[in-house]
């Protein structure tokens, strides 16, 4: 694995290198590199298989994560390629001509994250969410309590406790006086 | 569906003509559902033990309860001898069974599926997430009480309930029928401006008719 990643390095500027396990490794890299990179590692290093293609919110940072992560059958290895890019102008080159199974990630991205990927192919046909209006779910800043006691019928009588104060009560019970 | 499907079109016969086409009065009934007359005489004693004694079941397999299912149709549970049994097609039963979660994107299969049901028909929900949406509370796009969009007759709680709990429905179903209670059909029809309302507030591409039996 080490050796592959001192590879790349040589020909792409990739920092950040997590080694997650012996055959699992995450790299970042630039927005403008990335889909070299990918195209890199399937043509030139047998990593022949797109596992998945997912998001991660950063709002303090005003960032998306993007992960690419790619197996390879034969090195019996994964990596993944960590992409930052803009939160306030999500835009993504597609891979649908790398994979076409990207297209599926890139719609369900389009829809729950507001990422679009132009070009990539049925990208605004509705995935899960039929007829969605507003902010799309899985941005954190979108408020899902308050979406959801709007729009459904909560059913009355449902108490709740606030889960720190609760450990606490039920852990230290000597320090609330109550024993 | 989509909404291109019920939008009025204009198609060219082989003979040149115009054939002016508006799916929802041609291809469906825009008849809303009307309530049927219940007596309380001996021939609807009768009438409701028999549908008491024949559940023929549509099983709605969203989660987990479709598991439960399983084993009823073995000779360990033999839910068959109790005169229930499973069918492939709304048309042919008179009991649906929700078995488990319903997300926006499924509640609309399942009102479709409900509606083509010929009455009179019973709704059983299993488990907790058609009560009150079980684990997947505080959802974006589940819904947390069945009850609001289509009639219910008998909740089995659980998560998930054991084949014993639902043969337990089965015969608490089959009490309120022959009480003459089971009259969700009838609610339905009553009520419907109201369930509409429920459905159409949670279903946000309505690419349906309103009713389509």
């Amino acid at each position: 694995m080490n050796e592959l990643i001192e590879k790349l390095r040589k020909k792409y500027p990739i920092k950040d290198e997590v080694y997650q396990r012996e055959n699992l490794t995450f790299v970042s890299v630039e927005k403008d590199q990335a889909v070299d990179l990918i195209t890199h590692l399937r043509d030139y290093e047998q990593f022949s298989h797109l596992v998945i293609l997912t998001a991660v919110d950063w709002i303090e940072e005003n960032l998306f994560q993007l992960t690419y992560l790619l197996n390879s059958p034969s090195k019996k290895m994964d990596i993944g390629v960590r992409v930052m890019i803009d939160r306030s102008n999500p835009e993504m080159v597609s891979i649908h001509h790398l994979w076409a199974a990207a297209a599926t990630y890139q719609r369900e991205l389009f829809e729950m994250f507001g990422i679009p990927f132009p070009d990539s192919p049925r990208l605004k046909v509705p995935f899960i969410l039929e007829g969605w209006k507003g902010m799309p779910p899985y941005r954190r800043d979108f408020d899902t309590l308050k979406y959801s006691e709007e729009t459904f019928f909560p059913r009355p009588g449902r108490s709740k406790k606030d889960p720190a104060e609760h450990m606490k009560e039920m852990m230290y019970p000597e320090e609330n006086g109550s024993v | 569906m989509s909404l291109q499907d019920i939008e009025k079109r204009t198609a060219t016969g082989p003979d040149g003509e115009k054939i002016h086409i508006d799916p929802l009065s041609d291809y469906y009934s825009t008849a809303v559902p009307e309530a049927y007359e219940n007596h309380s005489g001996i021939i609807d004693k009768f009438k409701n033990w028999a549908r008491a004694e024949s559940l023929w079941i549509l099983a709605f397999g969203t989660g987990c309860g479709a598991i439960e299912m399983r084993p009823l149709m073995t000779p360990k549970y033999d839910a068959y001898r109790y005169g229930i049994q499973w069918r492939p097609t709304p048309r042919q039963s008179n009991l649906f069974i929700i078995s488990g979660y319903l997300s926006t994107k499924t509640l609309k299969r399942v009102i479709r599926a409900y509606e083509q049901m010929p009455s009179p028909k019973y709704v059983m929900g299993f488990g907790s997430c058609t009560i009150n949406g079980g684990m997947y509370f505080d959802s974006y796009n589940t819904i947390n009480r069945l009850d609001y969009y289509i009639p219910v007759d008998v909740y089995v709680a659980g998560c998930m309930p054991r084949p014993e709990a639902l043969l337990t429905g089965f015969d608490k179903l089959k009490e309120r029928i022959k009480e003459g209670r089971g009259n969700g059909a009838n609610e339905y029809a009553e009520k419907f401006d109201w369930y509409k309302k429920n459905q159409k507030k949670v279903i946000e591409d309505w690419d349906m008719p309103d009713y389509s039996w």
